[in-house]
């Protein structure tokens, strides 16, 4: 499918932002690390398994993302890229960038882990990269190398 | 300068290393000797979980020393049975103590601790987690009545779920030893601590038969198999009784080897190799007084 058509499936923002290439099926996920709920008032399109089952998109209207807020979604969907539009033009583009640590995003998944407990304590990891995104928690030490979405918080 | 004392992998060769000689220094002390190395310093220990040798060591590692210890008693009449959390007791307590001692059942609890507190937090195990004083005693001993650099050594019994053993082959990582693993085929040791092994040079060999290499190591390292890995008791005894150590499994073994083991046993080894030259178990359980001398010295000073 080319981008025309997609375009005419979700019509172009004035200004926001837009995620392209997120790992298809996976745009639910990316709202939740946005922290976009039903209580949410940002106008927000999502596309999803467009291009053959390929890639969804989120597209979000009258907010432009931070780096620190979308290098989140490294963690599920590390080739998507952030597209920062001022009327209708594409001011600035970039990939997501997995960050080294991530703090409040995935929760662990050893549930005798000091971190789900009711400690003031929020669940931090050292990501590493090898073949696939590995989550060090860095209290108790258990690796999460799959299905990292099944752990958002 | 060592601040708080959690993993054994945050530790460094060269760390480990001024621990164990600063223990070999303490030692005549920890013999029934006293010094006032840390007087006026007040250690805390918190035992959310029943320990004995822990316990009793660091108390009298810290009395060796000159210090006080001071400690919460029995959980049900103290302040967590009110349902004070662990962030708000270490807050408290370091306030009172210049080193807090954690025993705790939630994994990565001492690593939370060291973040609340203002004093020094040395962890005496956090669940299935760490237990960095334990391995740090196991060198030790291994250092003072065999050798480090080099070992041969045999890991025995449950490799799986046994923190000890774990810890201690990733530290034992850091002194080019030679590793056999010996356990039962439903006990071995996680891929990924085999994994951290050979990725750090680490020579391994895994067998279930401790015949195989009890001759030709310098270290039996034995663990407690415990009943309830098993779902069949028949098959407990069968595997329990197959890493039993008596004096006749030591007929053919080197001159120096030495048993080590963690304590308590669960019938690993017969009382009557107590008395063979080859077994270290009560000096090793000792060596935690002065090991832990210099893990307290060494954070207070």
């Amino acid at each position: 499918m080319k981008q025309e058509e997609i375009g005419l499936r979700v019509r172009r923002i004035k200004h926001g932002t837009v995620i392209d290439h997120i790992a298809a099926g996976q745009a639910l996920n990316v709202l939740r690390i946005l922290g976009i709920t039903d209580r949410s008032n940002e106008v927000v399109s999502v596309v999803m398994n467009v291009s053959d089952r390929k890639k969804d998109i989120v597209k979000i209207e009258d907010r432009e993302l931070k780096p620190e807020e979308v290098d989140k979604i490294a963690l599920i969907s590390p080739d998507a890229t952030i597209n920062i539009i001022r009327d209708y033009e594409v001011v600035a583009k970039h990939r997501v960038i997995l960050p080294s640590q991530i703090e409040g995003v995935v929760r662990c998944m050893n549930p005798n882990c000091i971190t789900n407990t009711d400690e003031p304590v929020r669940p931090r990891f050292v990501i590493h990269r090898n073949d696939a995104v590995e989550l060090h928690c860095v209290y108790c030490g258990r690796v999460i190398s799959e299905r990292i979405a099944d752990f958002l918080i | 300068m060592i601040r708080h004392v959690i993993n054994i992998t945050d530790l460094s060769r060269d760390e480990i290393d001024r621990i164990l000689d600063r223990a070999a220094e303490l030692e005549p002390i920890a013999h029934r000797g006293s010094s006032n190395i840390l007087s006026g310093r007040i250690l805390a220990t918190l035992f959310y979980e029943p320990s004995t040798r822990t316990r009793l060591s660091f108390d009298a590692a810290m009395k060796r020393l000159g210090g006080d210890v001071i400690d919460f008693g029995p959980i049900e009449s103290s302040s967590i049975a009110k349902g004070e959390n662990l962030a708000d007791t270490i807050s408290v307590i370091s306030g009172y103590a210049d080193a807090i001692v954690l025993r705790h059942p939630k994994e990565g609890a001492a690593r939370m601790a060291s973040e609340f507190s203002s004093v020094p937090v040395i962890n005496a195990g956090d669940g299935a987690g760490q237990h960095p004083t334990q391995t740090l005693l196991d060198l030790y001993t291994i250092r003072k009545e065999s050798h480090l650099s080099n070992v041969k050594i045999a890991l025995v019994g449950d490799l799986r779920y046994g923190r000890t053993v774990h810890s201690l082959a990733h530290a034992l990582s850091l002194y080019n030893a030679r590793i056999y693993l010996v356990s039962p085929d439903q006990l071995q040791m996680p891929d990924s601590i085999k994994g951290d092994l050979i990725n750090s040079g680490t020579r391994i060999t895994e067998t279930t038969d401790i015949d195989d290499i009890i001759d030709v190591v310098d270290v039996l390292y034995l663990t407690r198999i415990q009943k309830e890995r098993f779902p069949d008791p028949g098959e407990y005894q069968m595997v329990a009784g197959s890493y039993r150590i008596t004096n006749e499994t030591l007929r053919n073994v080197k001159d120096d080897l030495i048993i080590m083991h963690p304590l308590p046993r669960a019938g690993e080894i017969d009382c009557e190799v107590d008395a063979s030259k080859h077994a270290i178990y009560f000096k090793q359980s000792f060596y935690g007084v002065p090991v832990r001398m210099a893990i307290l010295s060494m954070v207070m000073e």
